[in-house]
């Protein structure tokens, strides 16, 4: 396929490995049931079961964001080695 | 229990103030659903005469819109409810789950939808069975995830009425004699969601959303703040839970249920979670959200901070809790008691009536934005992968955009149908089925994003045996209580014999077929389908050429000018 643009140059494997175990943690340890299946230590009252999993939505939240913060450095070079356009450099709201 | 519930009369009395608020509120929002006809319309000269306008809301949704978007149409009524009446009655495993399910979705989603993102918006695509026919070039196939992603998604929006029905009742509207007075308000509230959904299209809900999240975090954050003071702290609702959940079901000889789940739940508990988040961004509402964004990266940065939402669904599970100490009295209008009642009843026993009229209002417009969606979603794979690709291959954008508002009118006119004719069991059973089914369309839809690896027919055949296994399966499993079939979602694997989701059982036959067949079809060189996306289109984004020149050209359906046949 000759006529193919690409929008992306070629990855380095790096980025894509670390960003790859991140999310394997942020989605086996939550699943882990033995490791939390218990009531101490407790906190305000709740069973470390509980405040466990909850405590995950904010582990989960930053894994994740370190993640975004790597691939879009990443697939910025990737673009901007095949001149492809690239976003302008505002990443946050709206 | 404590004498803070006053003795239920029989009748359940109407609470004059909390239903004005109810009323006030759903007016507003109403309006707001016809005004959003108007929203963010600029470049949009010819109205919402497309689905890449109606049904996509002109795939333009920023980062925020996404976020209230995706906020309400992943976390339903039926969460707000459902979830919190299972913990009120048989505690963490058919309950506390949603937590780990909504936390382990995040990763799944960020490391999926942008390829999907970018394919989609790349070829025009409107629905998963749209990529799905693009990448393997096999109708058959589209049109098996199009029908299950329509059939999933239909209890799934009943179940949103079941949630307002919960509401209603909490209110005291809904009682009576008659049976057409008593369905009344659900009929005039669907009658109008289904007004403004077809008028406004996506914009409705995305807009309405926003109100919608308010209200609920205010009704949240307060309740967890207030009631757990209010009733002795989190130690003494973890005791009252702890003694009604441990006692003796009479029918079974068994715990009613656990605080924490024991050594035999284990594995039940990580498969409903991970069977779950597979499954949920299969459904076609979830990715009709992940289309309507603007860039690649949105869907990303919304799977940063949608956890927030998971973090209150945590909390509201804890209300279950709460309601067991509290003493709530969940009696439905024929004298029995209905679990689902549970929150809605906390929050008219507990706060004053104003408040309680907010709280319940957030539930009910929680409930009509994923109806909204849902509706939307159903009737854009309707008329893009049935009507389109099976009876007119050359209709256009305008009578695609005419044929899914109509759709969507059919899809509620079917859900109220089935809520008013059917008891609410059965709504909630489909839906547990529903979920067994919609898991079974992953691997055709995810392994696509990455691979050509898969045989078209060796993934039709997988689906069917999924989809054969988990009915099947989910049939045989009895209620202890009242002997009816699909009694539940958990049952023991074959060969390991450790309790665990059917979906996900079905789903590991699935993949195991899919491979086994792939390998034999490719020995005996059957022919594959033809594939009109390339590697390049994976990675694009908003600004790359070829997706604006294709916009240009007002040409979303044909494939790319390439592909010389090799």
């Amino acid at each position: 396929m000759s006529d193919e643009q690409p929008t992306r140059g070629p990855a380095r494997p790096g980025p894509y490995i670390v960003v790859v175990v991140l999310i394997a943690v942020g989605i086996v340890l939550p699943l882990i049931v033995p490791l939390y299946a218990h009531a101490d230590p407790p906190f305000i009252g709740l069973p470390f079961f509980y405040w466990y999993q909850m405590l995950w939505v904010f582990i989960d939240a930053v894994l994740l964001w370190i993640c975004y913060g790597i691939l879009r450095r990443e697939e910025r070079r990737r673009r901007e080695a095949v001149g492809a356009p690239v976003a302008p450099r505002k990443g946050g709201a709206r | 229990m404590s004498g803070i519930l006053l003795a239920a009369p029989p009748a359940r009395p109407v609470d004059g103030v909390a239903l004005a608020v109810v009323i006030l509120i759903f007016v507003a929002v109403a309006v707001l659903g016809f005004l959003a006809a108007r929203w963010r319309r600029g470049s949009a000269p010819a109205g919402l005469k497309s689905l890449d306008e109606w049904g996509l809301g002109g795939r333009g949704f920023g980062s925020w819109v996404t976020w209230f978007l995706l906020g309400g149409d992943l976390y339903t009524a039926y969460t707000f409810i459902a979830v919190p009446a299972a913990m009120w009655s048989t505690g963490a495993v058919s309950g506390f789950f949603a937590v780990p399910y909504t936390v382990v979705l995040y990763p799944i989603v960020f490391l999926l939808m942008a390829r999907l993102w970018s394919v989609s918006h790349r070829h025009g695509f409107v629905t998963p069975a749209d990529f799905v026919g693009g990448r393997y070039g096999s109708r058959a196939l589209s049109l098996v995830v199009a029908v299950t992603g329509i059939v999933a998604t239909m209890p799934y929006i009943a179940l949103q009425l079941v949630g307002i029905k919960a509401v209603l009742t909490v209110l005291g509207i809904g009682g009576g004699g008659n049976a057409f007075l008593q369905d009344l308000p659900l009929i005039i509230a669907f009658v109008v969601l289904a007004a403004y959904t077809y008028t406004a299209g996506l914009r409705a809900p995305a807009l309405i959303a926003v109100v919608k999240d308010v209200l609920i975090y205010i009704a949240v954050v307060v309740a967890i703040i207030y009631l757990p003071i209010h009733f002795g702290g989190f130690g003494q609702i973890f005791g009252a839970a702890q003694s009604k959940l441990t006692a003796t079901n009479p029918a079974t000889g068994l715990p009613v249920g656990s605080v924490i789940p024991g050594a035999q739940s284990f594995n039940a508990y990580w498969t409903l979670a991970l069977g779950s988040a597979l499954a949920l961004f299969m459904y076609p509402h979830s990715i009709t959200g992940v289309l309507s964004t603007k860039s690649r990266n949105t869907i990303r940065r919304n799977a940063v901070v949608l956890p927030l939402y998971s973090l209150m669904l945590g909390f509201l599970a804890l209300l279950g809790y709460v309601a067991i100490k509290a003493g709530t009295k969940p009696i439905d209008v024929n004298g029995a008691v209905n679990p689902q009642l549970v929150v809605p009843q906390l929050f008219l026993d507990n706060f004053p009536s104003w408040f309680a009229g907010v709280a319940l209002a957030a539930i009910a417009v929680g409930a009509l934005v994923p109806a909204a969606i849902m509706s939307i979603a159903a009737s854009n794979l309707f008329t893009r992968n049935i009507y389109r690709d099976f009876f007119k291959p050359d209709a256009d954008a305008a009578s695609q955009a005419r044929v899914s508002k109509l759709v969507s009118l059919l899809v509620k006119f079917g859900a109220l149908v089935f809520v008013l004719t059917m008891d609410q069991s059965s709504a909630i059973n489909l839906q547990l089925l529903g979920g067994i089914w919609i898991l079974q369309t992953f691997p055709a839809i995810v392994a696509g994003l990455y691979t050509r690896w898969f045989h078209r027919w060796a993934l039709v055949a997988g689906w069917a045996v999924g989809i054969i296994v988990g009915t099947f399966a989910a049939y045989s499993v009895v209620n202890p209580v009242t002997h009816a079939h699909f009694g539940g979602s958990l049952a023991p694997a074959p060969l390991f014999g450790t309790t665990v989701y059917i979906g996900v059982t079905a789903f590991v036959l699935n993949v195991l077929v899919s491979v086994v067949l792939t390998l034999v079809l490719r020995a005996l060189h059957v022919p594959d389908g033809r594939d009109i996306t390339r590697a390049s289109d994976y990675g694009a984004d908003e600004h790359d050429p070829k997706v604006e020149a294709l916009e240009a050209r007002g040409d979303e359906d044909r494939p790319p000018v390439t592909l010389p046949t090799a």
